[in-house]
């Protein structure tokens, strides 16, 4: 579903990533675990198309089964241009930020970003309509969006009177943890880049980030990559794959049992 | 008689455009006199007109623990002006929300003198600028507080967004005080739109101009939040602001 290949990357004119190859089947969970400074965050960045993360080499293909905006209409096809149609291989990194949305991918950021003056309910519907417009879908309206995010936000045991208050502002750590999580639920994405979703969350809080994860990306059409320091997330969301980042490269990939093995034995003895 | 044409040696009018003021000056020559009588409020809301010179000139008085609230937009298409003296006797309040959302050539200007005469007295001012091609906004506010008008209570807020090279933003906050015993705040900032904001909203699909669109509403719009009815201006400062963007 995502076919990451020979992916180098550069921030400020610095190398970051250096050839990360890696490819996540639909329906599965991979993640990506390293030190800080091996680049787990850059290749978040590259694959959502943040400005001035500039990939110098490689190939990112993104493939969304069965699409919903494959209405089989020529028409339908034609309006939305050759980049964002069906069935595809999509060249991920030809699109921008906005497109690789619509396309089906979300980042989880690790630092969620503020946006006074701006509710939560306003930036989210736009957002979502957006995303619809581009995908030739119809607009939710009003009502529909407001049950839609009054639900999710339920499901993440989030006070969904947080949603009338500007985007973020005010909240603490933790809730704009899961404040990204009730985002992803709202806008139903194929593909979930997560950057430390699990950091500055307590107990309570990582329990249900895990179980909103499980919840809305789990399924045979979906995919997760998972960015962590730690295990503790994992004991929730079980990873079908771990993949091991250090100075730029996947260093190691296995099996869940690799996760355990790293939290036990830190990441420069299981590399040696 | 007919005030004198100002000049731009008139620190009050030195980023006036005074070529669009010339045909105009003999209509708003004289400001216009607002009391507010002790104890009493008042609320206003000043929209833009339709005419490419726009002119408010209000001096407003304020009785012993008076309250008035002013929001204003100026977004005149070539020269806007709002001109505010005020002056506050005994606990009175004076709070004003105002926008210049400026476009193309023109220049939008908020000149104001807040005089705090009496003790106690607080006054705000939140003035926004959002600025594109090469339009200049200005704020220029003076706080006077007399000898005497101790516990005085004063706050410029000003912040300006520029969108392009050539926009200009002037701020300037300025302070007579002649009593020891007060607070007097002021703050300006000028920016662009944040990256990292502009980054989040794309990332969740928004496509560029509409990404800037909603950072930008949400700059000015807040400025409306306690306004009684804020329909009107709400919808002439998204007027403005799809203009601008």
């Amino acid at each position: 579903m995502l076919e990451i290949a020979n992916l180098h990357a550069t921030v400020a004119d610095k190398p970051i990533l250096n050839g990360v190859s890696l490819s996540v089947p639909a329906g599965e969970v991979h993640a990506i675990m390293g030190p800080n400074g091996s680049g787990k965050s850059t290749l978040a960045y590259v694959l959502a198309g943040r400005p001035g993360y500039e990939v110098t080499e490689g190939a990112v293909t993104f493939t969304t089964t069965r699409h919903p905006r494959e209405s089989g209409d020529p028409a339908e096809q034609e309006k939305l241009g050759s980049r964002l149609r069906g069935n595809d291989e999509i060249d991920l990194l030809q699109l921008d930020p906005h497109e690789r949305a619509a396309a089906g991918l979300f980042l989880g950021f690790q630092y969620p970003v503020e946006i006074p003056g701006v509710s939560y309910l306003q930036f989210l519907r736009e957002s979502l309509n957006s995303q619809r417009r581009a995908r030739g879908q119809a607009e939710l309206s009003g009502g529909e969006f407001i049950k839609l995010a009054r639900e999710q936000a339920k499901l993440l045991g989030m006070d969904a009177e947080m949603l009338k208050r500007p985007v973020n502002v005010g909240f603490s750590g933790g809730e704009k943890k899961r404040a990204e999580m009730v985002q992803m639920g709202i806008l139903s994405p194929r593909f979930a880049v997560l950057d430390e979703t699990d950091s500055g969350l307590d107990i309570d809080a990582l329990k249900a980030v895990g179980e909103g994860i499980n919840r809305i990306m789990r399924a045979p059409d979906k995919g997760v990559l998972l960015i962590t320091h730690y295990q503790r997330l994992l004991d929730y969301v079980e990873p079908d794959r771990v993949h091991v980042l250090q100075a730029g490269q996947i260093e190691r990939s296995g099996g869940p049992e690799l996760a355990r093995e790293l939290e036990r034995e830190g990441y420069a003895e299981a590399a040696a | 008689m007919t005030a004198p044409f100002p000049t731009h040696k008139q620190e009050e009018w030195r980023y006036a455009d005074l070529d669009a003021l010339k045909p105009v000056w003999e209509q708003f020559a004289e400001p216009v006199t607002l009391t507010v009588g002790a104890g009493e409020s008042l609320e206003e809301i000043w929209l833009p007109a339709a005419d490419d010179v726009q002119l408010r000139r209000v001096q407003l008085a304020l009785g012993a623990r008076a309250k008035a609230r002013i929001f204003a937009l100026n977004a005149a298409p070539v020269y806007g002006r709002i001109e505010l003296e005020v002056s506050l006797e005994e606990g009175a309040e004076f709070e004003l929300f105002a926008a210049n959302i400026g476009t193309g050539l023109s220049t939008n200007e908020i000149v104001t003198n807040v005089k705090h005469l009496g003790v106690g007295g607080r006054s705000r001012q939140t003035i926004r600028s959002v600025l594109n091609g090469k339009a200049v906004g200005s704020y220029l506010g003076k706080v006077e507080v007399a000898r005497g008008a101790q516990q005085t209570d004063a706050e410029q807020s000003v912040k300006g967004m520029l969108l392009d090279r050539g926009a200009t933003a002037n701020c300037k906050p300025e302070l007579e005080i002649f009593a020891d015993d007060v607070k007097c705040a002021h703050g300006a900032t000028v920016g662009e739109l944040d990256a990292m904001q502009l980054f989040y909203a794309e990332s969740r699909g928004l496509d560029p101009a509409s990404a800037r669109a909603l950072l930008l509403q949400g700059f000015v719009m807040g400025l409306w939040d306690c306004a009684k009815d804020a329909a009107a201006i709400r919808e002439a400062a998204g007027d403005a602001l799809r203009r601008v963007v």
